[in-house]
């Protein structure tokens, strides 16, 4: 994939509708947080809060352990289908009120993979921060019109006898993929299992890989 | 970021609509986050929150406005359409904001889910009032969509508002 790093841009001036002449975002960034924390709009302690979240508790260890579980708990994989956030808070995690959460099961001759093609929509609360590849213009536009070569960018070549589902997240909803636990790992532990789920894997851009010789039997 | 949108100052679809409505050259040069803090900008300035000189000096002269109502909960609606249902997606050109993406205008699908209400964006953006809803998982053959060199089996989900979809005729 084309990356686009967040840092490599510039601003240069003259033509812009910008409100502000053109200057550092991080400059207009802090103007604008001191500017709100003086109208009594924000506290630096909200912005504190919201950074440490993002830094260390929110991330695609909370979607792995989900998945863990459900390869795990065929009860709890049910649950995890049919009311996502739900199962995400049994797990102790918080999934805030009013996002919808949808999780898509991998299965034999089904890959389900998903996009957003009009911004950048991503399950925050069970991913964390998406990957800037996820918001780049290919992948938003490539993912749903040639899914297969994404794929196989990505290392992931799959036969023609399994279909490829996009999923679109042009809503409310958001998507998340379970994939299907590899073979090698009976009786693997959900500990164990969990170091499997790679964030890829959940967007489904990637299959959950067994390091070799880790294989047990 | 987001914290001004929770106090209801303007809602995600105006939020999304200020990075859509970017001049084409500004958008492409822009970080991800960069369309973010543009967007938010844009909105507080237009709905009064803060002024022009207060963003460039970062200092508040005068306190802000109050925000607007919430929109209530959603009404009961039913929905039209049940899953296997089959529809078309009209063939639109709004000049404001949709979420009805171009590829999928005026395309046969068929009803996977029944989700919603949820807010029709189209209306939300744009300070027409609430209008709440159902929303569809619509499934698109590839090939519908991209024609007979797609793979057969492959399938594309799009959500979309009712108001985006009309029955298929029966053949």
């Amino acid at each position: 994939m084309n990356e686009k790093h967040d840092g490599d841009h510039h601003h240069d001036g003259g033509h812009s509708h910008h409100p502000e002449p053109p200057s550092d975002v991080e400059a207009r960034t802090l103007a604008l947080e001191s500017l709100l924390i003086e109208k009594g709009l924000l506290t630096s302690d909200e912005v504190d809060r919201i950074i440490d979240a993002y830094e260390h508790d929110i991330g695609p260890l909370i979607g792995a352990h989900v998945v863990a579980r459900a390869w795990v708990d065929d009860a709890y994989r049910q649950r995890l289908l049919e009311d996502g956030p739900s199962a995400v808070k049994e797990l102790g995690y918080d999934h805030p009120a009013g996002t919808h959460l949808v999780v898509l099961e991998n299965v034999p001759g089904r890959h389900n993979m998903i996009v957003c093609t009009l911004c950048s929509c991503y399950p925050w609360p069970v991913l964390g921060l998406p990957p800037t590849w996820y918001k780049s213009a290919a992948y938003r536009s490539r993912a749903v019109s040639e899914p297969r070569s994404v794929l196989a960018e990505f290392g992931l070549e799959l036969p023609e006898e399994v279909a490829v589902n996009v999923w679109d997240s042009s809503s409310d909803l958001r998507y998340m993929v379970l994939p299907e636990r590899p073979s090698g790992t009976e009786g693997w532990s959900e500990e164990d299992l969990v170091q499997l789920v790679t964030r890829d894997c959940m967007i489904g851009v990637a299959r959950p890989q067994v390091p070799a010789g880790a294989v047990s039997g | 970021m987001g914290r001004t949108r929770g106090a209801g100052y303007y809602n995600l679809d105006e939020f999304r609509h200020a990075i859509e409505r970017m001049p084409a050259e500004d958008y492409l040069r822009a970080s991800y986050y960069e369309r973010w803090l543009h967007s938010v900008e844009t909105l507080l300035l237009e709905k009064g929150v803060i002024t022009a000189g207060e963003l460039r000096s970062g200092h508040a002269s005068e306190p802000a406005s109050a925000p607007r109502p919430r929109p209530g909960p959603p009404p009961a609606v039913v929905a039209r359409f049940k899953p296997g249902d089959r529809v078309v997606t009209r063939n639109v050109n709004p000049i404001g904001h949709t979420r009805l993406p171009r590829y999928a205008r005026g395309k046969s699908g068929v009803i996977r889910t029944v989700n919603g209400p949820f807010l029709l964006p189209d209306s939300n953006a744009h300070g027409r009032g609430p209008d709440w809803q159902p929303c569809y998982a619509v499934e698109f053959s590839a090939r519908e969509l991209w024609g007979d060199g797609a793979p057969a089996g492959d399938r594309v989900c799009v959500d979309l508002w009712e108001s985006y979809l009309v029955a298929e005729r029966k053949k």
